[in-house]
């Protein structure tokens, strides 16, 4: 066990934990940030996906002591107070059926969006395949990407 | 409050009135499953539901479907909503308060029935209530109960601009007889079945706040991971646990009735305790069994004659007379469910009583396994049942269950047991391993005219050697009632034993009896030179629905006009829990790929609640059987299953998932199920497509084209 300091969603955390400890479990089991789900363990299904410094992560894989002092962002903080775009345009398309892998999902689409709010099929493809959806919500998340994306680009006045 | 017994005309109808907790007006109804036998007598009618008008304006039906995403806690508000003549998001779908030992027949979320078992009933409960409320409102008003009528959650009086609000009514209304046979609404004036509402489980379910079984967690909880026996039927010798309870956060290891646990403070530190672990098994008598071994013995039953579960004509003598015949066998792997959720269940059991929180598809089930675990009556157990990251027909088991009850009881504190995916993939129950041995031919002018048909499987549902004669009619199901018009047919099961544990798996008996009959037809098709479409054309003849959803099929797509090279078109078309789907696929074929580029699947499940969710379930049942058609199995070496992750039993990823276009055929009949039918037909289809582009028959699942 040793002590390590996490940014969490702006916050920082103080947890005392091994240091081989995947990020997915310090956020889930010490921190209570269930939003970050488990589906494989061995990144193969990106359902633990958070934002480090920015960029989708598989928390899966990093270790905690890998992540210490980083910015992370999880789905919990991807809009804390009011649903974004993204997740207005998945409650309007009707995507998550089970939804145990969409938090992931999601931070994969904003992470898209942020480098390319006019992304194409084979952009959103790139960016989302590595997302595993058993109930095969796929159509949907690419349509509710591309509601999106109009969205923020009609906000921003483009 | 008494109850007050009243039969309807519809001998499967059956309400009484009487008083749940809370004032107001209290309904108890039947959601029965379509497929049962008559339903028992009034004298012993036990509701499974209730639907309560409160005088404090809520709506609440009491009953124990389950959402997994398949829109059911949707859907049925909707259906009551609409007789009631209520916003239907003001109907709160909640659990039976009631003592689950009292109910003779538990509520399970399977077989695609919540919709199709509750139609009738939540109709009528909807409906007996608004007429008890109107009687109410002219009795308070002294007129006329004809010059009355609900709208809105309001009875109103036209004629002096009265009106009262349902709460207002409810007391009132409680105390009037429960009408035996209400009026229901004509569909021509619906407003809410039949439309797109947006479902309730969907906004928790975009910012991170629902709550899966594996995200409880509770004061005092310790994690559990359990390793059970490598081989199937193997055996604990000796535990040395001396390393694994050196490892921080490790509190205990355990060794019980399923294998040996190790629990601790946290999942990271159970899981490093794990590792280290030194069992020593026995391995048992099963360590021989192999994938081979298992069609070997299947094979060879395939020769032997099964339990007949359909005889017309003789299909045996057709054969034999007949010049043009096809002798084939056909073949289904084993297949996980594979829920992105892996199992998981939590337990805190106390001398006086127990909570359990799970993701089940059970939870009647689960209550009453529970009580006899923990030792304690029904009524003591409390469970909770949270969101469900997926079912598929693997969530009702309760083996789950069993690990978390008892390892609380033996700790005396809660314990949730988290499965590692690993542990999900290979301690699964699989959707059986299939053998179909298939005969046909066709007559002089190319049509069928016999069809033999033996399928060699493990009794998934049913159990054992099945029921009369030994036919099991899950195995059979979607084969004994093929619906084409061939004069000799002949279809027969043997069922099978294996180590390998077996349970429903989304479709069960249809998802392989669909692929092998759509696929089985279209071989006889080629041999007799007709056009698939135009065979069943003439088929089907006699099945208005299936012909019907196929020629909705048809009509979407550009059937009979050329396509690329390399590329072709396939159809296929199944009934299943009373629905009719047919699905036209699009395949490119490079390089020994498939590529499936688009779907048109048309369904007839009656009446649509929500036509959205509708294609939903079209368009995630066909990735479903995409990722049995196209990508890994389950295998069998050393009597245990080989693959354990994602990488080595591979979901159907985004690009490799077609543009799925769905139509509903319009329909006032009784609803279908919606949530299963969807994925027998997708294999057959496809098969069948890159038949057209390549010339090769596919009939063993996964495809491959270069094996």
């Amino acid at each position: 066990m040793a002590a390590f300091t996490l940014v969490v969603n702006g916050t920082s955390h103080t947890v005392d934990v091994s240091p081989d400890t995947p990020l997915l479990w310090v956020l889930r089991d010490t921190l209570g940030l269930t939003g970050t789900k488990y589906g494989c363990g061995i990144g193969q299904c990106n359902a633990c996906a958070v934002h480090i410094e920015g960029n989708p992560t598989r928390s899966c894989r990093v270790t905690v002591s890998a992540a210490a002092s980083r910015r992370i962002t999880t789905i919990e903080g991807l809009s804390p107070g009011r649903l974004n775009a993204l997740q207005q345009a998945w409650i309007e398309e009707e995507v998550p059926q089970c939804g145990y892998c969409q938090s992931g999902q999601l931070m994969a689409a904003a992470a898209l969006l942020r480098e390319h709010p006019r992304p194409s099929d084979a952009e959103i493809d790139d960016a989302l395949d590595p997302h595993l959806c058993r109930c095969g919500t796929y159509q949907r998340i690419r349509r509710a990407v591309h509601r999106a994306a109009a969205t923020m680009r009609a906000e921003a006045g483009q | 409050m008494t109850f007050t017994a009243s039969r309807s005309i519809d001998r499967r109808l059956f309400l009484k009135a009487g008083a749940l907790t809370g004032a107001g007006i209290v309904i108890g109804l039947r959601l029965d499953d379509p497929r049962a036998a008559a339903a028992a007598a009034a004298a012993d009618f036990a509701p499974n539901a209730y639907l309560r008008i409160g005088t404090d304006g809520s709506i609440t039906l009491f009953a124990d479907h389950v959402e997994l995403g398949q829109g059911s806690m949707t859907a049925l508000p909707m259906i009551v909503a609409e007789e009631l003549e209520v916003e239907w998001a003001s109907v709160k779908v909640e659990r039976m308060p009631a003592d689950p030992s009292a109910w003779p027949r538990s509520i399970m979320t399977v077989g695609s029935q919540s919709v199709r078992g509750s139609w009738n009933s939540l109709r009528a409960a909807g409906a007996s209530a608004r007429e008890m409320l109107i009687t109410a409102a002219a009795s308070r008003w002294n007129v006329d109960r004809a010059t009355c009528r609900a709208e809105r959650g309001m009875v109103v009086h036209p004629a002096s601009g009265r009106r009262a609000t349902y709460a207002e009514l409810a007391d009132a209304a409680s105390r009037v007889a429960v009408p035996g046979a209400p009026p229901l609404k004509d569909p021509a004036n619906y407003r809410i079945v039949g439309t797109r509402v947006h479902r309730v489980d969907i906004p928790s379910k975009v910012d991170g706040s629902a709550q899966f079984g594996i995200d409880v967690k509770v004061p005092g909880m310790l994690i559990a991971t359990v390793v059970r026996p490598p081989v199937f039927g193997a055996s604990v010798r000796t535990v040395d646990a001396a390393e694994a309870r050196r490892v921080d956060g490790v509190r205990d290891v355990i060794q019980f009735e399923n294998g040996v646990a190790v629990l601790a403070n946290d999942t990271w530190s159970a899981l490093k305790g794990r590792r280290v672990l030194r069992i020593d098994w026995d391995r048992g008598p099963n360590a021989s069994v192999t994938s081979e071994t298992i069609r070997s013995e299947f094979l060879r039953r395939a020769e032997q004659p099964g339990a007949v579960a359909r005889n017309d004509g003789d299909a045996p003598r057709a054969l034999s007379t007949v010049p043009r015949s096809l002798s084939t066998v056909y073949e289904l792997p084993f297949a996980a469910h594979a829920t992105m959720e892996p199992m998981n269940c939590t337990a805190h059991v106390r001398a006086d009583g127990c909570d359990v929180w799970a993701p089940t598809q059970a939870p009647t089930n689960f209550q009453r396994t529970a009580a006899q675990i923990a030792g304690v009556p029904v009524n003591a157990v409390r469970l909770h049942v949270t969101m469900v990251g997926g079912g598929f027909g693997r969530r009702s088991r309760t083996d789950i269950l069993d690990d978390a009850v008892r390892l609380s009881k033996r700790l005396g504190a809660p314990v949730k047991v988290m499965w590692t995916r690993e542990d999900d993939m290979q301690y699964d129950f699989y959707r059986p391993f299939g053998i179909h041995r298939m005969q046909g031919a066709v007559d002089s002018d190319g049509w069928p005219v016999a069809w033999m048909h033996h399928v060699v499987t493990q009794a998934a549902l049913g159990g054992g050697r099945g029921g009369a004669g030994g036919v099991n009619r899950d195995a059979v199901a979607g084969a004994a009632e093929l619906p084409y018009a061939i004069p000799h047919i002949r279809v027969e099961n043997t069922i099978t034993e294996s180590p390998v544990p077996v349970a429903p798996w989304r479709s069960v008996g249809h998802s392989q009896n669909g692929f092998v009959t759509e696929a089985f037809l279209d071989e006889l098709a080629a041999a007799g030179g007709k056009d698939p479409v135009e065979l069943r054309r003439r088929l089907l003849a006699n099945a208005p629905r299936d012909l019907g959803v196929m020629e909705l099929a048809v009509s979407k797509s550009n059937w009979g006009r050329p396509l690329g090279p390399g590329q072709g078109r396939g159809i296929a078309v199944h009934a299943a829990t009373g629905s009719y789907v047919a699905q036209i696929a699009e395949v490119s074929v490079r390089g020994g790929e498939i590529k499936v580029d688009r779907v048109i699947c048309a369904v007839d499940c009656g009446i649509a609640i929500n036509p959205d969710t509708i294609a939903a379930q079209m368009e995630g049942s066909v990735v479903y059987g995409l990722t049995c058609a196209l990508k890994g199995e389950i295998t069998i070496d050393g009597g245990a299953v080989v693959e354990d992750n994602f990488n080595d039993y591979p979901l159907l990823r985004m690009t490799e998932t077609p543009v799925v276009e769905t139509h509903i055929v319009p329909s006032r009949a009784a609803p279908g199920g919606v949530g299963e039918p969807g994925v027998p037909p997708i294999a057959a289809a496809v098969a069948n497509a890159v038949f057209a582009a390549t010339g090769r028959r596919l009939r063993r699942q996964p495809f491959r084209l270069n094996a």
